[in-house]
Order: C-alpha cells, then sequence, then structure tokens
C-alpha cells in the first residue's frame, strides 16, 4: 500500500511531463498547416540535405535543416505526427474495445466463454505480430485504414490477456460475492462492479498501446507498406534517413528522438493516468 | 545470576514513511519503536505482547539486526550489535535464529524440506554429515525423517511450522525469535506447536523472545512479558504478577478484552 | 413458530464425490444467535455460503435441504432463489477490506442495495444506513459515507460492514468469522455492537467462529462441526459446563485459557482423533451404500 501512494506520488510529475509533450505534439499535428515551415512536400534541390538551424550552412525557415530531395525536416516531421496520432487512437481504441470487453467476460464468468477465448487469444498470439501485420497489410492493399485495421486484429490481445487476469482477480474478492448474495445478477455484478475496478489498468494499457500502434505504423512505413500517398510518415523520413546517413544525419536523428520520445511519454501517461485515478492508489 | 543474554536500552528504530514522500526531498520518518529499556533473561522464555502497530515485529526483527537501530544500543552476549557491519553480524547469525509466523512464505516452495534444513548448516560450516544432521532435526520436531524429501505443499500448516522450527534450532542456537508462530493455526495445531517448542525450549536451554497479540498463550509460555502499544513498553514483568495485579490501565483492557471459553453475561457490558 | 433457517440432512460434495458436508441438520429460531464452531476444513464456511447460495462452483449439494422461514430454497428457480435470499438474508465478513468495492465510495455502495434490491426510495433507504452507522456508533456519518474503503480503519470498515448488514433488515445473518483479522480490544468492541444490534433489531444469526471463547460471549446455543460432520449441538451453557463429546472436549481442552495456563494448550489426542475418523469413516459407508 505504502509503496503504491509513492508511486502516486511520482506519477503527478510523469503525468505533466509526458501530458506535456503529447500535447505539443497533438497540437503540432492538428494545427500543421498553420505551424509548418515549410510544405512538407515541396522539394528544392536548391537547398538540399542542409544542416540543423545551429550549424554552419544551415539557411532561415528550415529549422531542422533539409532531406537529400530539400524538403523540410521539421515541416515533414509535424505532419508525419497527423499519421502517427490518427493511427495511434484508432487502432488503439479498436484494440482497446474489443480485448477488454471478451477479456472482462473470459475474467468474469470462467468457465466455458474463458475456455473459449483463451484458446484463440493463444491461437492469435502464436502468429509474430509484426510479420502478422505485413502480411494483412499485403493482403489487403496499403492505406491508413488498412493499417489501423491491421494493428487492431493483432493487439487486441494483449488487452484480453491483461484484462482478464485483472478480472478474475476482483471477481474473487469478497465484495463481488457479497453483490451475489444480495442478489444482483451478474452481468450487472460484472459492469457495475467488477469493471469499474479493471478500468485503471485498461487506461494505462491504452496509452501503452498507443505508443506501440505508433511503433508498428513507422515500422510499416519503414518498409513502405503503410499510408498509399506521399505524405511524410515517421517511419518513411527513418528509411530517408537511413540512406544519407553520413552527409545528412539529421534526417535520421531527428525522427527517431520524435518517435523516442512521443511511444515514452504515451507509457508514461498511461501510468501517471492511473496512479492519479485510481481511488486505491490515490 | 548470569548476565542477560539481551540487554536493550533506549532502543528507538525511525523508518521512512514512503506513502509521504514529496518529489524533491526526503521523505518524513515514522517512529515504529520510541525508546525502549528491557532485557532477556538466558534460557527463559520472554514475551513481547500487543496489538497491530505496537512495533513488536519491528523490536523482534531489531534484535535479530534485520533492522539497525536508529538510536539506543542492543547487547548482545555482552558485545554491542547495534550498529555492526553485516560482515562482523556474519558469525554471530548463527546465534540469532528466527521461526516466522507464515510457514508458506518463509519456506521455499522449490526445495525439498531437506535442503530447506541443510541450507544453514551448509552456510556455517556444518555441511560434513548432513543427511544425518538433517534426520536429527526432524526427529526433534516430531516429523518423520523420509519428509526431507518432501516440499513444502505436501504438508499442513502445523507440519510447515515444525520444518521451520527445524530449521532455526538446527544449529542450535543461543536464541531464537518467534514471530507469531501460531497465529494461522488452528487451536488443536497450535497447542502441539507451543508444546513443542516448550519442550524444545527446556530442553536445548534457549533463550525464546515469543512476539504474540495473544495474552492467553504468553501466560501458558513466558516466564516474563512485555507489553508493547504503539511503539513504547507499557508494562514488563514476570507473567503471573502481571496478571495478578495488572498495572497499566492498558494490560488491564488487553486482559479484560480476551474473550474466555467459559460463560459470563457481564463479559460484553464491562470495559 | 416456524424455524428461521432450516437446514436438513444436507449433504455437499466435490467431483470427486467426496462429501465435504456430512448431512448436517440444524435449525435456528428466529432472533437466535447460533453458533457454528470447528477447525479450518469442519465445513463451517461451507455452510454458511450453501445458505447464502454462493458455493464455490467445485461443490455441489447433493441431498438434504435449506429452509429460509420455511421456504425451501432448492425448489426455487436461481432467480427466485437470489430475491429470497437477497432480502431475507444478509452477511458480514472475514475480511472487511475485500468485502467493499474499491473503486466506489463506502455511501453509496451501502445505500445501493437497499434502493436496487429491496425497492426502497433513496431518501428512505440514506435515512436507514445513517440510523444505523449511528447505532454502530459512527460519530461521523458524513465523511464515512463519502469516504473510499481503504481510508478507513479496519475496525471502522468492520462497523460499517455491520450497519449494512442490519439495515436491509435480514431475517437472517450469516456472521462468518467477523472478527478473527481483529485486534482483541477492537473484537470486544465489535462483538459488543453485533450482540446489541441482534437484540434490538430480533435478527437472527448464524455466528461462524473458531474460537471457543467468542461462542461463549455471543451464542445461545452451539453447534461443533468436524470434518463437515455435527457432533455436537447444545445450548452453549450447557456445552461448556458439560460437553458431551470427546471432541469438543478435547477442543476446550486445547482452546488457550489465561485463568489456567498449565490446563489449557493441551493437544488433541490421538485416541479422539481415531475416534472421530471412525465415526466419519462409518458416516460415509453408509452414505455410499445409499448413493452408489
Amino acid at each position: 500500500m505504502a509503496d503504491a501512494r509513492a508511486i502516486g506520488q511520482r506519477g503527478d510529475a510523469r503525468l505533466w511531463l509526458a501530458g506535456g509533450w503529447l500535447l505539443v505534439a497533438l497540437l503540432a499535428a492538428i494545427f500543421a498547416p498553420l505551424i509548418a515551415p515549410q510544405d512538407p512536400l515541396a522539394q528544392d534541390l536548391m537547398f538540399e540535405r542542409l544542416p540543423p538551424f545551429w550549424m554552419q550552412g544551415s539557411q532561415p525557415g528550415y529549422w531542422l535543416g533539409t532531406d537529400s530531395l530539400g524538403r523540410d525536416l521539421l515541416s515533414r516531421l509535424i505532419y508525419g505526427g497527423r499519421v502517427a496520432f490518427i493511427v495511434a487512437f484508432a487502432a488503439a481504441l479498436a484494440a482497446c474495445l474489443v480485448g477488454s470487453t471478451l477479456g472482462l467476460i473470459a475474467g468474469y464468468f470462467g468457465g466455458w466463454p474463458d475456455r473459449i477465448i483463451s484458446r484463440i487469444v493463444d491461437v492469435w498470439m502464436a502468429f509474430p505480430p509484426v510479420l502478422f501485420a505485413i502480411l494483412l497489410v499485403a493482403v489487403f492493399g496499403t492505406g491508413l485504414s488498412s493499417v489501423i485495421i491491421a494493428i487492431a486484429v493483432i493487439d487486441w490481445t494483449r488487452f484480453c490477456r491483461v484484462v482478464r487476469a485483472e478480472a478474475m482477480g476482483q471477481a474473487r474478492m469478497d465484495y463481488v460475492e457479497n453483490a451475489r448474495i444480495a442478489g444482483y445478477g451478474r452481468l450487472r455484478i460484472m459492469v457495475s462492479e467488477v469493471l469499474p475496478n479493471v478500468v485503471p489498468t485498461i487506461v494505462a494499457l491504452l496509452s501503452l498501446e498507443m505508443g506501440i500502434a505508433i511503433i508498428v505504423e513507422a515500422i510499416l512505413s519503414f518498409v513502405n507498406l503503410s499510408i498509399s500517398t506521399d505524405d511524410p510518415t515517421w517511419g518513411g523520413i527513418i528509411a530517408e534517413g537511413r540512406l544519407s546517413i553520413h552527409q545528412a544525419w539529421w534526417v535520421l536523428v531527428f525522427p527517431l528522438i520524435t518517435l523516442f520520445l512521443t511511444v515514452l511519454s504515451f507509457s508514461q501517461f498511461g501510468e501517471g493516468l492511473k496512479a492519479r485515478f485510481d481511488p486505491v492508489l490515490r | 545470576m548470569a548476565e542477560p543474554l539481551f540487554r536493550v536500552s533506549g532502543l528507538k528504530v525511525a523508518l521512512p514513511d514512503m506513502t509521504r514522500k514529496p518529489v524533491i526531498g526526503r521523505a518524513p520518518l515514522v517512529h515504529i519503536l520510541k525508546g525502549l529499556d528491557f532485557e532477556l533473561p538466558r534460557h527463559q522464555v520472554t514475551g513481547i505482547v500487543g496489538e497491530s502497530g505496537s512495533g513488536k515485529s519491528t523490536l523482534g526483527r531489531a534484535l535479530v539486526r534485520l533492522i539497525e537501530p536508529s538510536a539506543g544500543s542492543v547487547i548482545f552476549e555482552g558485545r554491542d550489535i547495534t550498529h555492526l557491519a553485516e560482515a562482523d553480524l556474519k558469525p554471530l547469525r548463527c546465534n540469532l535464529q528466527m521461526i516466522f509466523q507464515d510457514p508458506m512464505s518463509s519456506l521455499n516452495p522449490r526445495r525439498t524440506i531437506g535442503a530447506i534444513i541443510a541450507a544453514p548448516l551448509k552456510q556455517n560450516g556444518l555441511g560434513d554429515n548432513i543427511a544425518a544432521r538433517v534426520a536429527e532435526a526432524l526427529r526433534r520436531v516430531g516429523l518423520p525423517e523420509n519428509f526431507a524429501k518432501r516440499y513444502r505443499h505436501e504438508l499442513s500448516g502445523g507440519q510447515r511450522q515444525r520444518v521451520g522450527i527445524a530449521r532455526a534450532l538446527a544449529l542450535s542456537p543461543d536464541f531464537v525469535l518467534a514471530d507469531e508462530i501460531v497465529s494461522g493455526l488452528d487451536v488443536s495445531t497450535q497447542a502441539q506447536i507451543l508444546t513443542l517448542l516448550e519442550k524444545l525450549a527446556d530442553e536445548m536451554g534457549l533463550t525464546v523472545a515469543f512476539i504474540s497479540h495473544d495474552l492467553s498463550v504468553i501466560r501458558r509460555l513466558c516466564k516474563q512479558v512485555i507489553v508493547m502499544r504503539n511503539g513504547e513498553i507499557v508494562e514488563q514483568g514476570p507473567t503471573d504478577a502481571l496478571f495478578a495485579d495488572p498495572k497499566h490501565a492498558y494490560t488491564r483492557d488487553l486482559i479484560a478484552a480476551i474473550p474466555l471459553p467459559e460463560i459470563d453475561a457481564d463479559w460484553l457490558k464491562a470495559g | 413458530m416456524s424455524a428461521c433457517l432450516d437446514i436438513s440432512s444436507l449433504s455437499a460434495t466435490l467431483a470427486s464425490g467426496q462429501r465435504v458436508l456430512r448431512s448436517v441438520s440444524l435449525a435456528v429460531e428466529p432472533g437466535e444467535v447460533r453458533a457454528l464452531v470447528g477447525e479450518s476444513g469442519a465445513g463451517k464456511s461451507m455452510i454458511g455460503k450453501a445458505v447464502l447460495g454462493v458455493l464455490p462452483p467445485s461443490v455441489k449439494i447433493a441431498e438434504g435441504s435449506i429452509r429460509l422461514e420455511g421456504t425451501d430454497l432448492g425448489t426455487l428457480s436461481a432467480k427466485e432463489r437470489r430475491r429470497v435470499i437477497g432480502t431475507k438474508t444478509a452477511l458480514i465478513p472475514q475480511d472487511p477490506l475485500t468485502a467493499l468495492n474499491p473503486s466506489r465510495r463506502v455511501g453509496p455502495q451501502m445505500t445501493d442495495r437497499l434502493i436496487h434490491i429491496l425497492g426502497w426510495d433513496s431518501g428512505k433507504a440514506d435515512k436507514s444506513i445513517r440510523q444505523l452507522l449511528d447505532e454502530v456508533q459512527i460519530r461521523d456519518p458524513d465523511r464515512v459515507m463519502r469516504a473510499y474503503p481503504h481510508e478507513l480503519s479496519g475496525g471502522m470498515r468492520q462497523r460499517v460492514l455491520i450497519a449494512a448488514a442490519f439495515a436491509a433488515e435480514p431475517r437472517l445473518i450469516v456472521a462468518d468469522e467477523p472478527t478473527t483479522a481483529l485486534d482483541v480490544t477492537v473484537q470486544k468492541q465489535i462483538l459488543r455492537l453485533i450482540a446489541q444490534l441482534q437484540k434490538d433489531h430480533g435478527t437472527a444469526i448464524l455466528f461462524v467462529t473458531h474460537d471457543l471463547g467468542v461462542v461463549a460471549k455471543i451464542s445461545q446455543k452451539v453447534t461443533v462441526l468436524y470434518a463437515g460432520k455435527v457432533v455436537e449441538e447444545a445450548d452453549t451453557a450447557a456445552l461448556f459446563a458439560s460437553p458431551q463429546h470427546a471432541y469438543t472436549r478435547a477442543l476446550m481442552a486445547a482452546t488457550p485459557r489465561y485463568t489456567d495456563p498449565m490446563a489449557s494448550l493441551k493437544p488433541v489426542d490421538d485416541a479422539v482423533l481415531a475416534g472421530l475418523s471412525a465415526e466419519i469413516a462409518a458416516a460415509d459407508q453408509s452414505w455410499r451404500a445409499g448413493h452408489g
């Protein structure tokens, strides 16, 4: 109990730092047309491979430099955030809804619903996830919705497993038995007694999943299996940066930093949120 | 009269309260033991009684130096062990043994009973003839020799507690700390374990510190008793005298709160 | 006057066919406090769970009946049974922490049941809860009702649970070792509260415990159990004055008694255990003969 509350206090710092970064990145992505200094798709071979603003040879207006086609890196990162966040929210939410519902049912009811759902999860998780994602996209074609569906289809099992364990733990508690004695129906107990106690875990996991979704999208766009248009994606920028790492290291480094910070922030934000709003940990 | 085995004066233990730790800076201290003075006479069973939050478990751990006191002194066999370094404590540890409350968590589930009892023996250089020593230890606590091959989950609660006793006594220590060792057990098993401990303490000349919340058990087992509340000693002395004439109001409350197995229509109304 | 609770020849088995309750019969009159005493594994909690309809899935009732105020629970549909149990009984549990939903405030948890199960309106429910919080001597009902369970001390939580149990005005309360987890001074307060409330509300109580001392102080009649079988049943005063069964005598001798330390804490004699095993074996034999 003592440790949990100590974590809760550190959680506040996490919440603000991580939340702060996410808010900045999200707002930048939403207001990209207003914020981005340049057109992310505009190529200008005169300004190819310009270094970031603090180095010699840089040009004003191209804060983080340009890539081998003269496109402004900062603008591309900002616009790339759009794809990242759309995928993060949509895919994570879908995976969460499906996985949490099935996990709650399996954990609370036990018996044959649990057996069936657990079997499905076991078989499903036997597929190597990224390969599975690539396979799905290759079959259904590239595009934003394919990517979102692919991630959701693979990652729902993560929610299912964790929520099932939490639900099982809660279902054994005396207050659940007490509710049964009082005469409440099983479905009602699952929703009004068990679910609220599982929500903090779901919240933390949802945030983590958003970070994971971004990484998967980055991997897919790294191998050019993500969106079908020319719009910039963080993974795509990394792929380009890899090729010109000696002449223009910034094209590789800055998207990596952005990716890292965003994914880390998602996981820490989720933990901080859980610590903040779980009445027991508070 | 011989020198007491333990002489404790001004013992204080304060630990940081991690639940109230600010983001930057130190956590405030919780004062668990607030200055205790007492002695543990040799070859006797001394009871330490208190309710939850009294600090009795912390006191036990301070005696066997699992916790380092923040103030005061603990003198064991004439030697000040209060702030001894781990390296210096090591040779003393074979004389400072402990029996735990929960036999489930204090016995390694993946080791055989024989290995569990052999461990302290090997650790202290008594590794020769180990099988015989383990058999002897099991016999002493009334368990058959073939239990050495069994695992924790194959034993009942009472049997597990016997193994805990066997392990603590394998090194023939001078001192044993028994921390609520019968608290989770049925009344009949409790009676067996206590009778066993009584017999062994007598046979082996042990000095025992017996921590419990149950005054009735303490009366049966302990020659003298220390009553604790909120980190302080409220009363101490020979057990019979304490029961005959409890001096402190808390001791009287504690005794009055015990439900004796006899009819008493006024018990619920009084006190 | 029909009995409040009438258990008749109740036998329950595990999947393997082994009996965990062996033809248990007991009747609790309205307003009576009946102690159910035994060591761990004796089946006392199991009986409580059977009455409340929350037996673990691995345990099935093989024979016998449970009647609540004359209604045979076995003849009802699951939904009907839920309703009867929910309206006529209540539980005072052993562990006050896990018996309360940690994510909800205490007040709504308590009033919810009265509103949804008993159909009371929120005004009546609130008034009733406050009335009972006062009866269990909680001086600050507002603070307690607004609090989360972990913000209250163990003794306080147990008082809240006692208040909740009586607030529903049940005919029978099953108290499942309600003081085992408490300090001895707190235990005395809680026992006093339970006794007082029981007298004021006239509720029958089935009090499950392993502590003969508690039995002596709180009950009028007592049933002694061993391995799921009723070993002795008597008025409490009679039981302590002259226990009939060897096991009861052995239990009394094993119970710590500070007024007579040398005569107490005696381990149970092997002969007594052998006698009990023989009794159980004989009972099981005739059971198997009758049930194939």
